[in-house]
């Protein structure tokens, strides 16, 4: 055999059909970038530049008034920081019971599949049904102090997108965490209580954390659940009692003006976009880094 | 002295109210996690309730008609139900290459870890970008600029019933191109990390024969991975039907039937966030049985990717 038998040949077809996939592939990414960049850049060019103080802290004014000024979105963010509370304060703590229990109680019995189940298949429905079932039982109901459509209501629906994400990360963190820990506690006379509460949930505080993040950042991006739940509104919250009203977020307002024809409020939906990528672009790039630092430990 | 040794290893004797805690705690834990079961019961319960005036006046005639006419109250589901199957299937036709592609991309060793990494997280960032601001960006950007195209589309494929209309701005082909976006980073996410589980041996093995990185890729890598990435895919196409504000900005919310992908249609989504707010009576309850429908077939693409992961993972 000639040592040239043994080289690699750059014009066989085989390596040609190769190099030939290698590049469809290159573009494909490229691809797949691209959108990315571009939403990227008219949101930071077309929004961030119209991004002043008067913009942040203002209420929008009702369209067409004057074309000079559409005042801001103050009251977007607020709202947006109201309701996403109020789901956190939902769905954090249910969640990380349903992950301990899934995660330190259970024995891989029925139930437990079964809510492991039920998890994935609620991550799974639509967040349009979440928002028509929470507008059925509570919007409909006035069931909280006459009130019909609410900031309280919104941010019940947005705890319901948040729930599974929540319970799957607690689990799969508490899962993470070594028995010897466990055993090590039990083994000192610590109950089942003190040794979840002081050793396992801290070990796992991390990933928890992250869970807790993301899920934030999924809700707080929410459109379709808010339309009929907590709605729009134009004004300032002035007390705590305002999260049994219409309650306005980022989000609603960008779909409200996007389809307005006035030129005002289209730039008020832009400027809101902004506020509101840069806010969820953070919460992820602050979660990839909380899990980042969680592994080299 | 034989009495004390004995008590030696006596357990610690656990007072009334570490018991009581202890037990409290796991039975609130357990209700907690009852909690995801009783939502989605009655998430189930309360849309199917809600939609049994409709389900019982129209039947199954609410899936093959098309007229929506909240006057003389008479409904029909089929352009929306048209719409959903039609937007989501046709963007998971364009985004399970572009996303596979891409996956392969950045997990074999093609390019430097630095840029794979980057690319990852770039398509990763894709998927925080909220629905809505994609929305405002395809309806005021990307619509009129890939318009011409359409239009070019339209004059050269007329013929296909799929392309027979002018396209005359918001339609279901660009909500087509914003469900492409918007479920690329699940698909190409999935697939990465199903490839990277792929063991290393099986690499080598196939590497070691002769093999060159795509045959590798297409006859091994490729089939180890498969469950993961049908998975994946089936994921996406779930969410592809539920997607709900992009589409609605952009495809035009028409309830006049038409093949074409050109015109402006509706998917069931679209239907109930548009309608949803103003509509009373018997209209409540028919878009309650469009989102019964959404629910079921969502509820089935799920269950049916769980169901594939399972039974298609190979073991090593």
């Amino acid at each position: 055999m000639k040592k040239t038998d043994l080289t690699y040949k750059s014009n066989l077809t085989r390596n040609i059909t190769s190099r030939a996939f290698t590049i469809i592939a290159g573009i494909f990414s490229f691809i797949a970038v691209l959108p990315l960049i571009l939403v990227l850049m008219y949101i930071i060019f077309k929004g961030g530049s119209l991004i002043s103080w008067d913009l942040l802290v203002l209420e929008p004014q009702p369209p067409g008034d004057d074309l000079g000024s559409a005042g801001g979105i103050g009251n977007a963010i607020v709202g947006t920081f109201i309701i996403s509370g109020i789901a956190s304060v939902i769905a954090v703590p249910i969640g990380i019971g349903g992950g301990i229990y899934l995660a330190e109680y259970s024995k891989g019995g029925s139930f437990a599949r079964f809510i492991r189940f039920g998890t994935n298949v609620l991550s799974g429905i639509p967040s349009i049904i979440a928002g028509v079932f929470v507008y059925s039982i509570i919007v409909v109901t006035k069931i909280f102090l006459g009130s019909t459509f609410s900031g309280l209501a919104g941010g019940i629906a947005l705890s319901i997108i948040m729930l599974p994400t929540v319970i799957k990360t607690t689990d799969e963190g508490l899962k993470l965490v070594p028995d010897d820990l466990r055993r090590g506690a039990l083994g000192l006379g610590a109950s089942m209580f003190t040794t979840i509460l002081f050793i396992t949930l801290p070990s796992a505080f991390r990933s928890i954390a992250t869970g807790i993040v993301l899920g934030l950042a999924r809700a707080a991006g929410e459109t379709a659940p808010l339309i009929f739940t907590a709605l729009f509104s134009y004004y300032h919250i002035t007390s705590i009692s305002d999260i049994f009203y219409e309650m306005s977020s980022l989000s609603v307002l960008i779909y409200n003006f996007a389809l307005e024809p006035y030129e005002a409020q289209n730039e008020l939906a832009w400027a809101a976009s902004f506020v509101l990528v840069i806010l969820l672009l953070g919460m992820n790039l602050f979660s990839r880094l909380i899990s980042k630092i969680a592994s080299n430990k | 002295m034989t009495s004390e040794k004995n008590n030696n290893y006596v357990l610690r004797n656990r007072p009334k109210s570490e018991k009581f805690i202890d037990l409290g705690f796991k039975n609130l834990t357990i209700a907690m996690s009852a909690m995801v079961a009783i939502v989605l019961f009655a998430i189930f319960i309360v849309v199917f309730v809600e939609s049994t005036e409709s389900m019982g006046r129209y039947g199954l005639r609410f899936l093959i008609t098309s007229n929506w006419n909240p006057v003389t109250d008479e409904y029909g589901a089929f352009t929306a139900i048209y719409g959903t199957l039609v937007t989501s299937i046709a963007s998971l036709v364009i985004a399970v290459p572009l996303g596979v592609g891409t996956a392969i991309f950045i997990t074999e060793n093609i390019l430097p870890e630095k840029i794979r990494d980057l690319i990852g997280l770039m398509v990763e960032l894709l998927a925080a970008i909220p629905s809505v601001v994609l929305g405002l960006w395809a309806v005021l950007v990307m619509e009129p600029f890939i318009r011409p195209l359409l239009i070019l589309t339209y004059k050269t494929f007329g013929w296909i019933p799929f392309f027979s209309s002018e396209p005359m701005g918001p339609g279901m082909a660009p909500a087509i191109l914003i469900l492409v976006i918007m479920i690329l980073p699940i698909i190409t996410a999935i697939s990465r990390d199903s490839l990277n589980q792929v063991p290393i041996k099986l690499r080598q093995a196939a590497y070691g024969v002769g093999a060159t990185r795509w045959s590798a890729i297409f006859n091994v890598i490729l089939p180890a991975a498969i469950s993961g990435i049908t998975g994946g895919i089936l994921l996406a196409l779930g969410r592809a039907m539920g997607e709900t504000m992009a589409v609605t900005m952009i495809i035009g919310n028409s309830n006049n039937f038409s093949w074409s992908i050109m015109s402006p249609g509706y998917t069931i989504s679209s239907m109930l966030a548009n309608q949803f707010g103003e509509a009373d009576g018997s209209q409540v309850s028919s878009l309650m049985y469009a989102a019964f429908i959404l629910m079921i077939l969502t509820l089935a693409v799920n269950i049916f990717a769980q169901w594939i992961v399972r039974r298609l993972s190979l073991k090593y």
